[in-house]
């Protein structure tokens, strides 16, 4: 059902008569871009499709070359010559549901056509996706319209490396889970027609859902016997004639009932299943409220010790018990079932696939809880917790939010800052052999030994050197930073100034990020990256330079600072780019035959 | 916080401490002072067992001369670890201005089932299983036959305590029951044993009620306590109930067959030892002539459960002649089945004193009355011989023999009632007999005798004048605080007309009235719609429960209240409910909300908090009185009339009330907690009734709140959780502190405190 774009070559053209630019027209689903092969060439287009008002084409067998013709809102048309008579077709079909969707909501997307499609593939939801958040986001925006339209990278290239925010955003734009109902809605009440005797249930994927949730054993059941041994009709049959047979309350019925039908006794029968899981819980709950424990610990009321009809105590029937269900039991469950919360993720159509989904969810929680052995002291620390007297005592400090940066570029400033101060701290760089360190290590201790220790052990004058030197560095940096330390210094530049350094500096990022990430380089599309990148970056290096030269004298030094380090960066990918180069030209010059 | 009471340093874990805490110490003081026993009612949510502890722990480190010891009785398992995780806090606080001098051993001590950590035992399905399963790896027989032969299963944990002798002790701490196995599993050694052995050596020992006032518990675990004991019995409103409980056994239909069958195993036995080892049966025998005294010689590890007379009425005397061989015995015994068989099968209720009832057994039976008082101790002993170590399959013979001893011991105080069927269900033939005892102050006397102190606390003790004549005893303080509020955070109100304006009750005629069950519906479902969180109800019985909720259901209110809160209810399958609190719980965190539907002298009432979010608002439907038509209920009730002068109504009165106020109760932690609590039946605007109601609940009950229909009470439920989520302040205000620092307590000394309460 995903629709993609369509990408083919074409040949732009203003007017029919324009002999036309060559270059590859792109179509999304809300929008076409061409670009043209020759970068230079002023004839970029980036249209939305809404604007299109209508399309035309000529028609295969006349003599016309096969031409789609794109007509605007205000009455302007982009001409396409394309290079055969089916690949107009595909982009007229791509085009003709564009136009015909765009403006509403995108609820069909072309089906047929990625069938064929040559090149990348992806959903109309990635692609709106990728849409909403270019839209989102203007820096993104600027990078993409930079980098990929600007042909240093591809689209795909492009969103390869931010896939986890695609996944994020798939996963916060994914709809709410829907939890159970709070209220019971396996608890069907029959319809009937008032005529006949006949009672009519009626079922939904919901319902049926919440039964095997809340009835392992209904589930366990299905699983079995539907369709091997009956229909599902018969099957949910055979469960309302035990839900009706329960309504009466008549245990003797049920009992009687149950002896002479294998299958409905399941549904009439008390749950094993849920029975072995209480066991298994019971040993987890919180022991303040363990009741259990009080009943192991109770000798009071041994059978047949205490009062036994005072009047406080109900009685029982423990004839037939195992087929006495309660409403309270049902309640209960419910409730727990609905606590659970778990949810199958998959359409509520088909019972048998809700079947085995849950079955699935229950496998791997099960496996969980074998695994889990810190709700002990989890426990334990809850008590502790709750025990305590609130308002006695004054209120514990708020617990501390995890750190979370969520726009990284205030990390970074502060990492200038640090920067700034470095240079200070870097030491003379010596050359001292271990031995040597050794040998003058040891004439310290042995002059110590000879003299005692001196006492201080550093010279007041000493100490107070190296302490202003150390600190007039953090004070000029806070001088300069201003008195807030939070100020960064590029707060202080112009805001163009800032602009540019930070829109350069996420583009290095960015081309970086792709230059080192496709070393070492395996295929000749690599390389190609390679180079486009290295240009891209040579180009960004001499703006770099002009910023640095055109901001005002008394900032200069901070953005230079900035820049060197922009610098640095590049510079290593040029040594790299460069010294790879060399390598691979050496290695092929000795390997005349090419192969590797 | 560090201050002085007299001349004792009090150590509290905490920076403030509420004025009733302070003045609650000062007369715990008193009383610990005097020697002598005590009567303190202190409403809940007010920090009462902090302030108990660390008054108690603090008096013994000021008095190192004269060691106290402090057991701790709680009425249920997780209360004994909340006030273990209390004294942990304290104890912690304590080391750390004391230093280690303030060191203390503190264990929590409960049955096998919660403590055993052998895998193999645990297995089994309850909790005497799960004894008989350590009986059968432990017994000294077991572990004898074991040295010899190694494929005999014992129990690694007990064989590495019991190897490490002396030496197995536990390091000075605070343990709870999951400390204590923790501990167990790390050095192999049996944590219930290891428990056992250092409740002698413990300075705090928390455990439940019946481990001092039942005596077949009591006679294995509480024996040798020395007199310098503080006893408290924490949340004691129902003290009377488990005293008289512990005496009281009743056997039915399915006791005497399994008597039966238990009868004709040990016969087999027998004969079994005469083919094969008589000499045996013959040092028994000896044994027996010899008097012996039955428990003194028996290790650690062979003791069941011991006589279910009290120790002080046990004549110490040999057992009678003709049931000390062992096939005499048996016989003795099918003879009191057989004659209790034919008294089953009566057509009309009977009820006899325990003095009747021994002359008709020793008319018809035979068996004269000192018999039938030796015939728990006597089939201990032959237990012992013929090496039975599945004793849960002998539960049977062993509640005979307890009904035969306790008969055969009290002459009063008892009454033997024989019914035919259940009066609420005549159709059914489910005969029973029962010995009831009637005199809470019969079980109770020994531990008033023994111990120095007993302090008898809870947050419903009124009327505190009763207590003492339920109970027997002279306390030397008696005193009932009231709350000091910083505001108003309980709010009571009776509800006496549904939306119709229509009375609601639970009386007997009006409680099936579909009337009523709607009202009562429809109050819960506005409730539902307005209270954020936990919402807990009670109602008087699981049957009247049973039949509303249904009814609700049918109704389709039920329906319509789960689109609001999650329902819960209690049922009476313990771990189903222990799964149903838990679940409310972490729907009450998780801010989904819930209702808990519970029972009024249930096991929920008796002993879960609902504080703080987990219960914003308590519905009480109806008045818990005890079903009144019991025989059992009139035999003690004519008894506390000929007794203590008792009058039946009030004592009902009592009971009810002192139910419902426990119920609606729970609700209420600290000051900072807040709560409303709904009466919701006419016959609370009662005046005779209402005053029975403690006083921090009537202090707050305004005179407009006495006469509300659900409407109105909708209304000031509203303005209720308004005002009190507005913020306050802590410290009280108006000249009247509720929260006291450090500096407080310095400034005033006693005379000022007392002033600025009362």
């Amino acid at each position: 059902m995903a629709s993609a774009q369509v990408i083919k070559r074409a040949k732009y053209k203003t007017t029919v008569k324009d002999p036309g630019t060559a270059g590859v027209l792109k179509m999304a689903w809300d929008r076409f871009i061409f670009t043209p092969n020759h970068p230079n060439s002023a004839s970029n287009l980036d249209v939305e499709f809404r604007f299109i008002k209508g399309h035309k084409n000529t028609k295969e067998g006349s003599n016309k070359p096969p031409w789609l013709n794109l007509t605007n809102d205000q009455g302007g048309s982009y001409i396409f010559e394309f290079e055969s008579y089916p690949d107009l077709h595909t982009c007229r079909d791509f085009v003709g549901k564009s136009i015909g969707r765009s403006g509403e909501t995108p609820t069909a997307a072309s089906g047929k056509t990625d069938a064929s499609l040559p090149d990348e593939q992806i959903s109309t939801a990635e692609l709106e996706l990728r849409i909403k958040l270019l839209r989102e986001n203007s820096e993104l925006q600027k990078l993409h319209k930079q980098l990929v339209i600007g042909g240093i990278l591809t689209e795909a290239e492009f969103w390869a490396t931010r896939k986890k925010l695609l996944d994020q955003e798939s996963s916060r734009k994914s709809k709410q889970r829907v939890g159970f109902k709070s209220a019971m809605i396996s608890d069907i009440k029959p319809a009937t027609d008032g005529r006949t005797n006949k009672v009519t249930f009626s079922l939904t994927p919901e319902v049926i859902l919440q039964i095997f949730a809340e009835k392992p054993a209904v589930h366990a059941a299905f699983l079995k016997y539907v369709p091997n041994k009956m229909t599902e009709k018969d099957f949910w049959t055979k469960y309302f004639k035990a839900e009706y047979l329960h309504s009466t309350r008549n245990a003797v019925a049920a009992a009687a009932e149950a002896a002479e039908d294998e299958e409905l006794a399941i549904f009439l029968r008390n749950d094993d299943i849920l029975a072995k899981e209480a066991r298994q819980k019971i040993r987890r709950v919180d022991p303040t409220v363990n009741m259990e424990a009080d009943q192991g610990d109770d000798y009071m009321h041994l059978p047949d010790h205490g009062l036994f009809r005072d009047g406080g105590k109900d009685i029982i029937e423990s004839q037939h018990e195992l087929y006495r269900r309660t409403l309270a039991h049902d309640l209960n469950r419910h409730a727990a079932v609905v606590l659970e919360g778990r949810t199958v993720e998959v359409e509520l159509e088909d019972t048998r696939t809700v079947a085995e989904a849950l079955a699935k969810l229950k496998r791997v929680e099960s496996a969980n809880e074998d695994s889990d052995g810190t709700a002990n002291q989890g426990i334990l620390e809850r008590i502790a917790r709750i025990t305590e007297i609130e308002d006695l005592q004054a209120s514990h400090g708020p617990p501390l939010a995890p750190l979370c940066i969520k726009d990284p570029r205030d990390y970074f400033d502060s990492q200038q800052v640090i920067a700034v101060k470095a240079p200070a701290a870097e030491g003379k760089k010596c050359n001292l052999s271990s031995r040597e360190a050794y040998g003058s290590l040891r004439d310290s201790i042995s002059q110590t030994k000879q003299m005692g220790l001196l006492n201080p052990v550093v010279k007041t004058k000493d100490a107070l050197q190296v302490f202003n030197a150390l600190s007039h560095d953090i004070s000029r940096t806070k001088y300069d930073v201003g008195k807030n330390p939070q100020d960064s210094v590029l707060d202080k530049l112009p805001s163009t100034t800032k602009e540019q350094l930070l829109h350069h500096w996420t583009s290095i990022q960015e081309l970086l990020r792709h230059f080192w990430s496709s070393y070492p380089i395996t295929s000749s599309y690599l390389y190609a990256k390679v180079n486009r990148l290295k240009d891209a970056m040579s180009q960004i290096y001499p703006q770099l330079e002009e910023i640095k030269k055109s901001v005002p004298a008394h900032h200069k030094q901070h953005v230079s600072v900035l820049v060197r380090q922009m610098h640095q960066a590049l510079d290593a990918a040029f040594q790299h780019y460069d010294a790879d180069l060399q390598k691979r030209s050496a290695k092929s010059s000795e390997r005349p035959n090419g192969y590797v | 916080m560090k201050f002085e009471i007299e001349d004792v340093t009090v150590y509290f874990p905490y920076d403030n401490i509420y004025p009733e805490q302070y003045s609650y110490m000062v007369e715990l003081k008193r009383a610990l002072d005097a020697r002598g026993h005590c009567l303190l009612e202190m409403p809940t949510g007010t920090g009462k067992t902090i302030a108990l502890l660390s008054l108690i722990t603090s008096y013994v480190l000021s008095k190192p001369q004269s060691p106290l010891k402090l057991v701790y009785c709680t009425r249920t398992v997780h209360e004994m670890e909340k006030t273990l995780a209390e004294l942990k806090k304290l104890h912690d606080y304590q080391v750390k201005h004391l230093g280690p001098a303030a060191r203390i051993l503190a264990v929590g001590l409960s049955s096998r089932k919660n403590l055993c950590v052998n895998p193999r035992v645990l297995s089994a399905e309850n909790r005497d299983s799960v004894d008989a399963g350590c009986r059968k790896l432990t017994a000294s027989w077991v572990r004898a036959l074991a040295e010899k032969n190694p494929s005999v299963p014992t129990c690694e944990f007990f064989e590495d305590y019991e190897r490490a002798g002396s030496g197995a002790v536990l390091p000075p701490g605070v343990y709870t029951l999951q400390d204590l196995r923790a501990f167990g599993k790390q050095k192999g050694w049996c944590p219930y044993y290891l428990a056992r052995h250092m409740v002698q050596l413990a300075n705090v020992i928390v455990y439940s009620y019946q481990y001092l006032l039942d005596p077949k518990v009591a006679g294995i675990i509480s024996k040798e306590m020395q007199r310098e004991c503080v006893v408290v019995f924490d949340e004691a409103h129902n003290i009377d109930n488990v005293c008289i409980e512990a005496l009281s056994v009743c056997v039915r239909r399915q006791t005497l067959e399994g008597a039966t069958r238990n009868l004709h195993r040990m016969e087999q036995e027998i004969d079994r030892f005469k083919a094969t080892d008589e000499s045996r049966l013959r040092a028994e025998y000896q044994r027996l002539v010899e008097g012996l005294a039955l428990r003194g010689d028996l290790r650690v590890n062979d003791t069941w459960l011991a006589n279910p007379a009290l120790p002080d009425d046990i004549l110490k005397e040999a057992v009678p002649g003709n049931i000390r061989r062992a096939d005499f015995f048996l016989r003795v015994l099918r003879r009191f089945v057989q004659y209790l068989k034919g008294r089953l099968e009566t057509e009309n209720v009977e009820k006899e004193s325990p003095v009747a009832f021994v002359a008709s057994v020793t008319n018809q039976a035979g068996i004269d009355q000192k018999t039938l008082k030796f015939c728990y101790d006597r089939l201990h002993s032959l237990m012992m011989t013929l090496e039975i170590t599945d004793t849960d399959e002998f539960l049977h013979i062993q509640t005979i023999c307890d009904f035969a001893t306790l008969v055969g011991t009290y002459a009063r105080g008892f009454s033997i009632i024989i019914e035919p069927f259940d009066e609420r269900m005549p159709d059914v033939q489910d005969p029973v007999l029962q010995l009831s005892c009637h005199d809470a102050s019969l079980a109770i006397k020994p531990v008033f005798d023994r111990f120095q102190t007993v302090v008898i606390t809870s947050g419903t003790l009124s009327p505190i004048d009763l207590y003492p004549r339920l109970l027997n005893f002279n306390p030397v303080v008696s005193r009932s605080f009231t709350m000091s509020l910083t505001r108003d955070c309980i709010c009571p109100m009776v509800l006496t007309r549904g939306s119709d304006q229509l009375p609601v009750s639970t009386k007997f005629d009006m409680r099936s009235d579909l009337g009523v069950v709607r009202n009562y519906g429809r109050l819960l479902l506005e409730m539902v719609c307005v209270v954020p969180d936990g919402i807990v109800c009670f109602f008087v019985s699981y049957s009247y429960m049973d039949e509303i909720v249904n009814s609700w259901n049918e109704s389709g209110i039920l329906k319509e209240i789960m689109q609001h809160k999650l329902v819960f209810i209690e049922t009476q399958d313990v771990v189903e409910t222990t799964l149903a609190l838990d679940n409310y719980r972490r729907a009450c965190d998780c801010g989904r909300g819930a209702v808990f539907f519970s029972v009024a002298r249930g096991k929920v009432a008796e002993g879960i908090d609902f504080d703080r979010h987990y219960g914003r608002l308590v519905i009480m439907f109806g008045v818990p009185f005890q079903y009144t038509l019991s025989k059992i209920l009139l035999a003690r009730l004519e008894y506390l009339r000929d007794t203590f002068q008792i009058k039946e109504g009030d004592f009902l009165t009592f009971d009810a009330l002192r139910q419902a106020a426990q119920c609606v109760g729970r609700v209420i932690r600290s000051k900072a907690d807040y709560g409303m609590m709904i009466f919701a039946d006419k016959r609370y605007s009662r005046h005779d009734k209402r005053s029975k109601l403690p006083g921090w609940i009537l202090s707050h009950l305004r005179d407009a709140h006495l006469n509300l229909s659900t409407d109105m009470a909708v209304y000031i439920a509203r303005e209720f959780l308004r005002k009190m989520a507005q913020p306050y302040d802590k410290a009280g205000s108006g000249g009247k502190k509720t929260l006291l620092s450090q500096e407080d307590i310095e400034k005033m000394g006693d005379g000022s405190l007392n002033d600025m309460l009362y």
